[in-house]
């Protein structure tokens, strides 16, 4: 069915004159059309599947999800909420409070970094000093150094000013590793817009500041969006930094931490384990179908760098 | 900590953080004259720079400097650390297992998003379709990394507890035993890496799609008129015509595989021959302590990266030129 109906719409359509000279669309054709089709959908099911099993398996009752796959459901269907009740307020270590520190860490490690960026970007693109250059292919450069090339050392800066086991240490580490990308992405657009604007404003009397803050962020904004989606999914989503500035302490440690530490636990519990992993995921992925296009837009962007 | 207080320390660094950027930008405001340029150029771009150079620049050197140090970055050992990374038995098996990462993901990722890419561009499900594949990249790697051991989970053959992970169950179903596959060196290997392309093939169907939008339908025209069609079309035309983004989404995702660290985490730890070099930079400086080990891996992670980097410049610089 699913054969018909595509190759209907690309028939049908109003744009058949674009649909036959696409290049895929020809490429399609060479392809054998039922086959195409079926090996579209077999990815798409391949994508899709474990996530919904993991997902169905979160509503399952405990002895259920232990002793039977999650797709006996169809033939026993039992549903519950005592498995997301247990793992977000039951124990010693309860997921809200994880759930917590993530929002707090996320909020000023998306922030700052963009303020920053902006601001660096500004300077890089709309004022001369000396060196300026310079330093921008400097930062450019910066892309490349992965962050375990930082982390010991910072640790000890760190540990060396008490900050250690706090959320400062996560919030400035997630603002400095973002900075080589951020001012690199938000320059490229800044240098886009015109340069008859910025002189206009400058006839009127207006200084940098003005310019910036009147001209510059409104116009960035669709820029600034994409790099925030970006880097929210990316703190959200972060291990490696949370385990080494942040600890497993229920103080400061995200929704990551704990989860990897439930996972690698003996004889994984499965009825926590999934409602937890889903508890961490719906977060990002409301922001992300939200934001979807933000965050293409970057992605595109983003792709063209090294 | 009660949750009070730390919205306390995040009200604190908001008010730090914001009247430090305040004093920035009234110093920037300050600035008359012939003057004006200099004093707003390094008002803006300060805090950013000193920032890398605290948070970045110094400490990057100084791992460099570390990787040449002992255990305890208490005596020189020249390049011991470099030395016991490619011969001892444990670690070469490290090296393999990065180097498998990193010739396999992007290779079956891109093409997965390319096929992908095709195939669903402009069906009437193209938006959905394109979502299902793309979903998992807002997925935490420690997420999918549980998604898929749940996929991988193993339960001895014994009555009433039946299979829980989806392939061991279709294993069962066509007639053969239940395997441990997490154990099955080096096998699990490909399983861990299965995480990682499921999550980078969205990426690389996005950026190749566009690319593909992107291809002038004269020149498809005019290969048409020539007869050129189907498939060969596709390997004649589109393929060349797309080639900056491949190499692009192949170096994105080369660069994202060398540092991933979750997955391997998450599902092994590490354990069972399936450790890579991120996760064994871990492994050394936080659990083990040597810091010049530690050290010595990240360096090994930067100097991979840097010719994946410079292939992908000059591939820039080719299509520019």
């Amino acid at each position: 069915m699913t054969v018909l109906s595509t190759e209907d719409t690309a028939a049908a359509g109003s744009d058949i004159v674009a649909a036959a000279t696409s290049p895929s669309a020809a490429a399609k054709k060479g392809l054998t059309s039922p086959w195409a089709s079926i090996a579209a959908l077999v990815i798409a099911v391949l994508w899709t599947l474990p996530t919904f099993g993991l997902f169905l398996s979160s509503f399952r009752p405990e002895r259920d999800v232990q002793r039977t796959g999650w797709w006996t459901f169809f033939t026993n269907p039992n549903i519950t909420f005592d498995n997301y009740a247990e793992v977000l307020f039951g124990g010693n270590q309860p997921l809200i409070d994880f759930f917590a520190n993530s929002i707090l860490i996320t909020i000023p490690a998306v922030a700052i970094p963009i303020i920053l960026a902006t601001m660096a970007a500004y300077g890089f693109a709309w004022t001369k000093f000396p060196m300026r250059d310079t330093l921008f292919v400097a930062i450019f450069a910066l892309q490349i150094v992965p962050l375990q090339v930082a982390l010991l050392p910072l640790l000890e800066i760190f540990v060396g000013t008490g900050l250690n086991g706090t959320f400062w240490t996560v919030w400035i580490a997630h603002s400095t590793f973002a900075l080589p990308l951020a001012i690199f992405l938000l320059h490229n657009s800044m240098r886009e817009i015109p340069a008859e604007l910025v002189e206009a404003a400058r006839v009127d009397g207006a200084g940098h500041v003005r310019i910036f803050t009147t001209i510059m962020v409104p116009l960035m904004k669709p820029a600034i969006a994409a790099f925030a989606v970006f880097q929210f999914l990316w703190v959200w989503n972060d291990l490696l930094v949370a385990l080494v500035f942040a600890g497993g302490t229920l103080d400061v440690a995200p929704l990551t931490v704990r989860l990897a530490n439930l996972a690698g636990e003996r004889g994984s519990n499965w009825y926590l384990l999934a409602p937890g992993a889903f508890v961490a995921i719906v977060v990002p992925l409301v922001v992300f179908l939200a934001l979807q296009r933000y965050f293409v837009r970057g992605l595109l962007a983003g792709s063209v760098k090294g | 900590m009660t949750l009070l207080d730390k919205l306390l320390q995040l009200l604190v660094a908001v008010a730090v953080f914001a009247a430090v950027m305040g004093v920035v930008l009234l110093v920037a405001n300050r600035a008359r004259g012939r003057r004006t340029d200099l004093v707003s150029g390094i008002a803006f771009t300060a805090p950013a720079l000193l920032l890398l150079l605290i948070g970045l620049l110094y400490p990057a050197t100084r791992t460099v400097v570390q990787s040449f140090l002992d255990a305890r970055s208490a005596g020189f050992v020249g390049l011991d650390n470099y030395i016991r990374i490619f011969t001892q038995p444990d670690l070469v098996v490290v090296l393999r297992n990065t180097l498998l990462w990193v010739v396999i993901t992007p290779i079956l990722s891109t093409a997965i998003g390319l096929v992908y890419a095709v195939l669903v561009d402009r069906t009437r499900f193209e938006a959905f379709a394109k979502a299902l594949i793309f979903l998992p990249m807002a997925i935490s790697f420690v997420g999918a990394a549980i998604i898929w051991k749940f996929v991988y989970e193993y339960r001895p053959n014994q009555q009433n507890i039946q299979q829980i992970g989806l392939l061991n169950q279709f294993i069962v179903w066509l007639g053969f035993e239940p395997m441990n596959f997490i154990l099955a060196t080096p096998w699990n290997n490909l399983l861990l890496i299965v995480v990682m392309i499921w999550i980078q093939a969205g990426f690389a169907m996005t950026v190749l799609s566009a690319a593909i939008k992107a291809i002038p339908s004269d020149i498809i025209e005019a290969a048409r008129l020539d007869g050129v069609g189907g498939l060969r079309l596709f390997f004649y035309i589109t393929l060349p015509s797309i080639r900056p983004a491949v190499v692009v989404v192949v170096t994105a995702i080369s660069i994202a595989v060398l540092k991933v660290f979750d997955i391997v985490r998450t599902m092994t730890g590490g354990q069972f021959g399936t450790s890579v070099v991120a996760n064994e930079f871990y492994v050394q400086s936080f659990r083990l302590s040597d810091l010049g080990m530690g050290s010595a891996l990240a360096m090994i992670l930067f100097i991979l990266v840097v010719p994946i980097v410079v292939y992908n410049v000059r591939q820039m610089r080719k299509v520019d030129a």
